[in-house]
């Protein structure tokens, strides 16, 4: 695995430990999670111990410690969303894609997350794909971008 | 960019730039919310961008992409100024129109403004429109105006001329002073008086202090601090500005939740434009004072909203609150005396600063002072951001501004204060809104998420949503949070399932107080505040679940059952094409039917159904 990445990432924040959160963000935006490798690098260069970096990992709920999809689906869960129907949204898609929140597909296409709230909470439910919102969802525009996205248009009617 | 040295220098670059402003005859504003660019609003300023290079009328018009007015439900909107025409849901085909008929002729385009839905009339102005008329906004009128991303606009509607005020006018326990008499008290939910907190921060000796802007919005419903940090970025770094000034402190930090990444990046640019333009950094208008501010990352926790969290967070670790015998004003952020406020908190200091103690006391009521934004959500026709004096009714934000009940069913409880707060019934909707009579009737302020529901809202559904958020949300450091949310979960799956019991109802009561009087932080404390105030206002719901093995609401999956109405279904075959079991049958044109066993009660066919024949019971 290319670390190179990390070392600059490390630089960009001067070593500070206390950007330890913000070093890990951009560590997984740049491998879309936190391999074990750059984990260790990270502690080496901060001089931390490697435990305290899995604490801090695992603790915030935005680090995922295994390799996530082509296609990232997040869906807000907030109550505005609960409220509007956002259940029947994460049904569809627990269905459609055959996995339980915060797992990712056989293939690798899609990630599924669901979040306590995007702040989007006017025009909800909501539904964060690839960092692209998505408001006034329901369960069939849900199945709709999924096969979109997907690259099969199967025939479901608006 | 300018540097500004003086507070001659920054009266001068106001003058310059109003100046520079009055070249243009016409601004036209778009709004770049979160919210209006789910509704694609980039694609909308586009076809402005090319549509008046096309006419050649970039002198004359100025393009704009503003913070978030509050009325998201309309999104994409576009506002026309001086004319002052509000448009509404524009999509990127209606621009040459707005820009042959508006901009060029100056005749108003029909179809684009808002339409009073009781007297079917096109309302021309946004001050016009029911959702703003009974509104008083103070911090959100300014989104309006302002591009985040240029400083010059903050400057040129007065931005930092309060801080002038304060840092040349104002001995800093003068400042301490003009807050505690103005009344503000912490937006962020606890509505702790601000000036006492500033005054006891003041008092701690020793050389380093810091203050903090919490944008840590976590409440599910809640946006108001993402409005106005992604909207009016400087008035916060104003605001924390004169506060670091009255304390002591020269560094500043804003705590921005991950899930709002245009917060981030506006806070990130206005930092930026103010260090440059000498508005932070060392010897801020040569006045000898010095301050800087960084932003902190959340990751994600929902916790991290509490201070100490929020302060162990910003250090790189993991975010466990704290005993808070040692408050941290005295020893916060590395032990050192911290001050901590909300964004709306720190937006309404320069207002204080600028307009006087005395003005802002004379809004709201006696205990509650000046004005609060609430995001109105939920099941309410208007949804958005509300900005309202304190004191004023419930039922006036729900059915003045908000236009009352979405569609056709009736509005039964209002959830305030997220998951610390509580569910308070119609019947109480006269209650004035303030800090102290949503806390007697068993909810709380809050940080301003206010969720309409209705009667298709379960409230034993709702309980239980929030037990679970919060059992998710817990750290895990004390048991009774951990250990008692869970149980309480537990007994709350088990009534939704119907396979609750009487025991179970008292059961969750005990519990309930337990984990309330014995949890270490906030989160546990007022946990239990959602089942509470449920049982206290809804229990012939739960008791509907627990004895008739019923849903009232009609939500919760195991005790329902969909049907189709014979007389109402025109055999259109939707809901049998929709259905992802294969569970409707029935013959084109003729009535259909719902297999009870093979139904997974995804409720789809009830959604595609267009003669409202799905009925669920």
């Amino acid at each position: 695995m290319d670390l190179k990445s990390v070392d600059l990432i490390v630089d960009k924040y001067q070593e500070k430990r206390t950007a330890l959160i913000s070093i890990l963000h951009d560590v997984q935006d740049r491998y879309r999670y936190l391999p074990d490798e750059a984990l260790r690098m990270v502690a080496s260069r901060l001089h931390m111990d490697i435990n305290q970096i899995y604490g801090v990992a695992t603790f915030y709920k935005s680090f995922s410690l295994v390799p996530q999809g082509k296609h990232s689906i997040t869906l807000c869960l907030g109550t505005a969303c609960h409220v509007r129907g956002g259940p029947k949204i994460l049904r569809e898609l627990k269905g459609l894609l055959h996995v339980e929140p915060g797992q990712t597909t056989a293939d690798r296409q899609f990630s599924l997350n669901v979040v306590n709230c995007l702040g989007v909470c006017a025009i909800g439910p909501v539904m964060m794909v690839d960092r692209k919102f998505y408001g006034e969802m329901n369960p069939i525009r849900a199945r709709r971008i999924i096969e979109k996205l997907n690259g099969k248009r199967g025939g479901v009617r608006s | 960019m300018r540097k500004v040295k003086s507070v001659e220098d920054l009266e001068k670059w106001k003058k310059d730039i109003l100046a520079k402003q009055k070249q243009h005859e016409m601004t036209v504003s778009v709004c770049g919310g979160t919210g209006c660019q789910a509704y694609e609003c980039q694609k909308v300023k586009a076809a402005f961008q090319k549509g008046l290079t096309q006419k050649g009328l970039r002198e004359r018009v100025t393009l704009k992409v503003t913070g978030c007015p509050g009325f998201c439900e309309k999104g994409p909107l576009v506002t026309i100024y001086p004319q002052n025409v509000f448009y509404q849901k524009v999509k990127p085909e209606d621009v040459p129109e707005i820009i042959s008929e508006t901009i060029q002729n100056g005749r108003k385009v029909d179809h684009l403004l808002f339409e009073d839905p009781n007297a079917h009339r096109r309302i021309t102005s946004a001050d016009q429109i029911p959702f703003y008329r009974s509104q008083m906004r103070l911090l959100l009128s300014r989104n309006d105006l302002i591009d985040p991303t240029h400083i010059e606009d903050y400057v040129a509607v007065g931005g930092y001329q309060s801080l002038a005020k304060a840092l040349f006018q104002m001995k800093p326990i003068e400042i301490i002073e003009e807050i505690k008499a103005s009344g503000l008290r912490g937006r962020g939910g606890a509505g702790y008086p601000t000036g006492k907190k500033w005054e006891d921060c003041k008092k701690e000796s020793g050389g380093t202090k810091y203050v903090i802007c919490n944008c840590d919005e976590g409440d599910p419903g809640a946006f108001m601090d993402r409005a106005l940090m992604e909207g009016n970025p400087h008035s916060v770094l104003e605001g924390m500005l004169i506060g670091a000034c009255a304390i002591g402190a020269n560094k500043g930090f804003i705590y921005v939740r991950h899930e709002y990444p245009l917060a981030h990046k506006n806070a990130e640019i206005a930092i930026q434009q103010a260090r440059k333009a000498g508005l932070l950094g060392e010897n801020i208008l040569s006045s000898g004072f010095d301050f800087d501010v960084e932003i902190a990352k959340g990751g994600g926790a929902f916790v991290c909203g509490e201070s100490t969290a929020l302060i162990a967070s910003i250090e790189g670790r993991v975010g466990e609150p704290r005993s808070k015998q040692i408050r941290t004003v005295k020893q916060g952020l590395w032990g050192k005396p911290t001050n901590l406020n909300n964004v709306e908190t720190w937006a309404n200091v320069p207002l204080i600063i600028d307009k006087g103690s005395k003005w802002f006391s004379s809004i709201g009521t006696e205990k509650s002072k000046g004005t609060k934004i609430f995001s109105l959500v939920g099941k309410v026709k208007n949804t958005g951001l509300v900005e309202v004096p304190m004191g004023i009714t419930l039922k006036k934000i729900i059915f003045d501004i908000g236009g009352g009940q979405q569609d056709g069913k009736r509005i039964k409880a209002v959830q305030t204060g997220g998951p610390s707060g509580g569910c308070i019934p119609a019947s109480l909707f006269d209650l004035s809104v303030d800090f102290d009579s949503l806390s007697q009737a068993g909810s709380m302020m809050g940080s301003g998420g206010m969720i309409v529901m209705d009667e298709g809202t379960c409230m034993v559904d709702v309980a239980k949503y929030f037990v679970h958020f919060l059992q998710e949300e817990s750290c895990g450091k004390c048991l009774p949070c951990r250990e008692g949310l869970k149980r309480m979960g537990e007994i709350l799956d088990r009534i939704t399932e119907g396979k609750g019991n009487d025991e179970d109802l008292s059961l969750l009561e005990e519990l309930a107080e337990v984990v309330a009087d014995t949890s270490l932080c906030g989160l546990g404390k007022t946990a239990p505040n959602p089942v509470l105030s449920a049982l206290r206002y809804f229990r012939p719901e739960f008791e509907a679940h627990v004895h008739e093995k019923r849903c009232p609401a009609g939500v919760c999956t195991p005790l329902i059952r969909y049907s189709i109405s014979g007389t109402d279904c025109t055999g259109c075959g939707a809901c049998a094409k929709i259905c992802p079991t294969q569970a409707i049958k029935g013959e084109k044109k003729q009535s259909h039917l719902i297999l009870a066993e093979i139904c997974s009660k995804c409720g789809s066919c009830m959604d595609v159904c267009k003669a409202n024949a799905v009925m669920v019971q």
